[in-house]
């Protein structure tokens, strides 16, 4: 190995590359941005404005904070939503006034008030929902005027009665204590804030109505097609924001005794912008009240620190704009192109250098030499069936396999032309097993594993295992299930080929070459599913050894065949027994001569093994190629092999024509014949095996003869 | 479905055959028209001194900076678009303007500055809308506060910024042919400019296209992206002109305008006219005839001596009533309408 190379090898296969895509998944990340800004902004501001952490001034831009988050987490909603209300800034000034007629000038309770102010805005919230929800009329363009039609009116109303507030003799120490006093270090209007903010947070994810919102928002069309009722959902969004806004309004007339012209001037664009530089989508269905915090803070820092740093008039429509202007393009961008920028970095291929092999070519006189025998075989459902991975036969003779519709088709003994859907599973039914009480067992790629009884009843067995801890992606579903066996007790043994990608994405997964599969066992006396083996290139073909004292697996992109042992001295351990194959084994099963079949879905290459030493060519390939022009594992070619207990090769079988089988995925001896699939065949082949025992069938061989 | 709408425009044509008045015709300007006219005819019957020739050029003097405002507005519009920042723009280009010749810049070098400040915020909202695919709306908010606030804390030092006395924005001001002043005739080239332009140009229908359906326009050839920035830039232009008419009849600029509720009367003329919010309809005609309504009403509401804050509530009332009508009449089917579309 060259110094460049193990240089290669190192960087390669140690740095974790493929944590950065795996993180980018995560929904949590879009939070990622507006946190760091969060931090930037408080750093900032907390370093130049002397004082800035200090207990007082704290207190009070918090209480500032708490009435301004309160509106903020209602436009958060209605966003969410899907629209957009600009009247907040009008509601919180009416709700305002409302508290203060009633009580500086009715000279009513406090408690009075606060009705007053939360009727005040129910009322115009309702009257936006009205408009939006059940007029359907646009969002922007409604909130906008009735934003104008409310600021015009408080502006009459504070104009016309502002001298009699000013003259007022009314006072309430519990109006004080919500202004002025606090609880537990922290003000009123904080607590309320934070009482809402989870109030909010848990109905958002946790409850029918807030469902509904984000499905809403996130697809009004579909939404309205699954029976949501839309219209009553955003109505019910607009009145939520202009209760919000009026709790904010009485708490503003509480802690100024009064209400003023300049009373919620610019709120409607502060909220937006929060809203918006936090991280809540323009055009709904993502969001969180959290994002809606983070953006109030960043936002009253932003406009209060500069106003404390003595910058003049303007200042703060300048900073809005440029904020507002930064976070909705690059809210649009992120959304746009994150799937792209997770594509470019997702994959992230390792280091391998493959052993070298055999020839397999005809005429090399090695075991694994192909010859043509299986271009002889017959064709059973030619035309009718789309991708038969593993092809099985019960007691009566009947052929069973799997067809990517989700499909599980039998064809009828004895002449196999007659055939009926046997079950809809969905998924891609990949491999398959008998077990005692002739329920055929199924690996489901892309779901998991699945049981089918005689009478055609569909169960799931197990989707997930436990969750390593040091995962990122979700390593507890099964991806990828791909072939299974049953041991003598009852255990189902199966591989799940990767963490990392789905089932159709499996030439990916061997462009990267990341050792992820798995060996695991589904126990049916508890339903359990234990992940016995982690950390093979694709594992694939699972075989119960005849004695059913240990099983064979095979592991695709490494060209291996491993042993694990169910009981022994070796119990719970793996041994490689085939190593260095000319071609990728897929499924194992048993042959009626003690020995086992193993088919290839493609052959090694030697231009795939010299890109498998180049990762960062491969990383190249798939972000600047399309896709048809990558370097995967060849498919077009294949066969079956035999080896036996020890793993020494037996004999090795073809089809050179490449007409018939070229690639075979699965293979099942019965009878004397053997039943060939492959995941890109039209066909199941039926090849007649020379000096077979015509009476050996699978399950008499797993589960004794007929009962 | 089809087969019902076909027996309705069927039995359109069988009624206006017989020479019924067809209610499902009357759109939104012709009703708009009709009550324009009834309010002319009321207030030249009830109140003194609305039927005289000063009052009469006062109207029409009142609405022009109004009316070309909202021609910029209504080009932006028909191309699905909207321009919030046009105010902003207007106050305060001129503001910086009439600051640089204070500050003794001379004009040419003042003219350019302002020109090219001018086509550069045009320039990032038409970039921003077409190629970031950023909302319209949210985009020139944005830039219409960012404008508001840099020229307003970096460039100028007070709200109100004055002519020089003699410059050529004062005399500019004074000009009158036939005793109508110069802004009457301004709008009235420019309406018919933009009548032209929207009419008999290839880009003018192109417009149309690119605001009935963005991605038809596209797949037939027209450069979509290219001419939404155009727009925007002919906007900002069309509200440097506007800008420069006001400082000209006020001698000064108050950018405190900006604050004012002139952005919602540029949008009321329009859309009240009847140029759709959704793009692709209405034209000049429509901006003249949403021009005369909001002309004799606001004229009418100063001769009756309501007060400023009360007008507000009155046009904000007006313009409620004017999207409301064009939801009735344009309602959004839960399938067809787009997401996001706000």
């Amino acid at each position: 190995m060259t110094f460049r190379e193990r240089l290669q090898a190192w960087r390669y296969n140690l740095v974790p590359d493929h944590l950065v895509g795996e993180i980018l998944t995560k929904r949590w990340t879009d939070n990622a941005i507006p946190f760091l800004a969060l931090m930037a902004t408080l750093g900032v501001f907390g370093s130049v404005i002397p004082g800035f952490f200090k207990l007082t001034s704290l207190q009070e831009s918090t209480r500032q904070l708490g009435e301004f988050s309160l509106v903020v987490i209602g436009m958060t909603v209605v966003m969410l939503g899907g629209g957009i209300d600009l009247s907040v800034g009008s509601i919180f000034a009416l709700s305002c006034f409302s508290a203060v007629y009633v009580f500086f000038i009715l000279e009513q309770s406090i408690w009075l008030a606060l009705v007053a102010a939360l009727c005040t805005g129910l009322v115009f919230g309702a009257i936006n929902g009205y408009l939006v929800g059940y007029l359907r009329l646009r969002a922007f363009l409604t909130t906008l005027v009735t934003f104008i039609f409310g600021r015009a009116l408080f502006d009459i109303l504070v104009t016309a009665y502002a001298a009699d507030v000013q003259l007022s003799q009314a006072s309430s120490d519990v109006l004080d204590f919500i202004g002025d006093g606090t609880f537990w270090g922290l003000s009123v209007s904080v607590w309320l804030a934070i009482i809402l903010a989870v109030v909010t947070h848990i109905a958002l994810t946790r409850s029918r109505p807030g469902w509904h919102v984000l499905a809403v928002g996130g697809s009004r069309r579909s939404a309205h097609n699954a029976g949501i009722r839309v219209r009553r959902t955003v109505f019910m969004t607009y009145v939520f924001s202009g209760f919000c806004c009026s709790i904010g309004g009485f708490l503003i007339a509480c802690r100024l005794s009064g209400a003023g012209p300049g009373t919620g001037l610019n709120l409607e664009i502060m909220a937006l912008t929060a809203a918006v530089v936090g991280g809540v989508s323009l055009g709904g269905g993502r969001g969180s009240v959290v994002k809606g915090l983070m953006g109030a803070i960043i936002v009253l820092t932003m406009t209060n620190g500069l106003i404390r740093l003595g910058y003049g008039t303007g200042t703060n429509q300048m900073v809005l704009g440029i904020l507002l202007a930064v976070a909705v393009t690059i809210d649009i961008r992120w959304l746009k192109n994150r799937h792209k920028v997770l594509n470019e970095v997702y994959v992230a291929p390792v280091y391998l250098k493959m052993g070298e092999t055999q020839s397999a070519a005809p005429g090399s006189g090695t075991s694994y030499e192909l010859d043509n025998r299986l271009s002889a075989a017959d064709h059973i459902g030619l035309g009718e069936l789309e991708g038969p991975e593993d092809v099985i036969l019960d007691r009566d003779d009947h052929l069973y396999c799997g067809t990517r519709h989700g499909e599980i088709v039998r064809f009828f003994a004895p002449d196999y032309k007659r055939s009926e859907v046997f079950a809809h599973i969905g998924g891609f039914p990949l491999g398959l097993a008998f077990d005692k009480d002739g329920n055929l067992i199924s690996c489901v790629g892309a779901m998991g594993l699945y049981s089918v009884s005689p009478e055609r009843e569909v169960k799931r067995l197990s989707a997930e295992t436990a969750r390593s801890w040091t995962s990122i992606v979700d390593d507890a579903r099964l991806r990828d299930p791909n072939d299974c066996d049953i041991a003598p007790d009852g255990r189902i043994y199966f591989t799940d080929s990767t963490k990392r990608y789905d089932a159709h994405d499996w030439a990916l997964d061997s462009i990267e070459n990341r050792a992820t599969g798995r060996l695991l066992v589904y126990d049916p006396k508890d339903g359990s599913t234990k992940t016995l083996l982690d950390g093979y290139r694709y594992t694939n073909g699972v075989c119960m050894a005849h004695d059913g004292k240990s099983l064979f697996f095979a592991e695709s992109w490494a060209c291996r065949v491993h042993r694990y042992w169910l009981e022994g001295p070796k119990a719970g351990t793996a041994e490689c027994v085939i190593r260095d194959m000319p071609g990728y084994p897929d499924n194992i099963n048993r042959a009626s001569d003690g020995n086992y079949w193993m088919a290839w879905l493609g052959m090694r290459t030697p231009s795939f093994d010299l890109s498998l030493r180049h990762p960062d060519m491969r990383k190249r390939m798939t972000r600047r190629l399309p896709q048809d022009e990558w370097l995967f594992p060849n498919i077009n070619t294949g066969g079956v092999v035999k080896f036996d207990e020890k793993g020494a090769i037996v004999e090795t079988l073809g089809d050179l024509s490449g007409n018939a089988h070229p690639m075979v995925t699965s293979m099942r001896e019965h009878k004397g014949y053997l039943f060939v699939g492959g995941i890109l065949n039209n066909r199941i082949g039926r090849y007649k095996i020379e000096g077979a025992d015509p009476n050996w069938t699978s399950p008499a061989s797993y589960w004794g003869g007929k009962p | 479905m089809e087969a019902e709408g076909l027996a309705i425009r069927a039995k359109d044509i069988a009624m206006s055959a017989i020479g019924w008045p067809n209610w499902r015709r009357l759109n939104q300007e012709g009703i708009v028209f009709a009550i324009a006219i009834l309010l002319f005819a009321a207030a030249a019957l009830g109140l003194p001194g609305f039927l005289t020739a000063d009052n009469l050029v006062a109207i029409v003097r009142s609405v022009s900076v109004l009316g070309i405002l909202a021609l910029g507005m209504a080009v932006v519009i028909i191309g699905r678009g909207i321009d919030l920042s046009a105010v902003a723009i207007m106050a305060m280009s001129v503001a910086w303007y009439l600051q640089l010749l204070n500050t003794g810049t001379s004009d040419g070098l003042a003219f350019v500055y302002v020109l090219a400040g001018v086509l550069a915020i045009g320039l990032l909202n038409g970039f921003l809308v077409a190629y970031a695919d950023v909302p319209a709306i949210f985009v020139t908010l944005a830039t219409g506060s960012f404008v508001f606030g840099y020229v307003r804390s970096q460039l100028i030092t007070q709200d109100a910024v004055p002519v020089p006395g003699g410059h050529w924005v004062e005399l500019l001001g004074g000009v009158r042919f036939l005793d109508i002043p110069v802004e009457v005739f301004v709008f009235a080239g420019l309406a018919f400019l933009v009548f032209l332009f929207l009419r008999y140009t290839k880009w003018g229908r192109f417009i149309y296209f690119a605001g009935d359906n963005p991605v038809a326009a596209r797949n037939i050839g027209v450069p979509v992206r290219p001419m939404l920035v155009l727009r925007y830039v002919l906007s900002a232009f069309v509200a440097l002109i506007a800008g420069l008419l006001t400082a000209a009849s006020l001698h000064s600029i108050n950018t405190r305008i900006v604050n004012s509720t002139l952005l919602y009367d540029i949008v009321l003329v329009a859309v009240i006219g009847g140029v759709g919010l959704s793009g692709g309809r209405g034209g000049v005609r429509n901006v003249l005839v949403g021009a005369a309504l909001i002309g004799i009403l606001l004229n009418a509401m100063t001769i009756i001596d309501i007060p400023l804050l009360y007008q507000n509530l009155i046009k904000a009332a007006i313009l409620l009533g004017a999207i409301i009508v064009d939801g009735i009449i344009n309602p959004r089917d839960e399938q067809t309408a787009q997401q996001g579309d706000i």
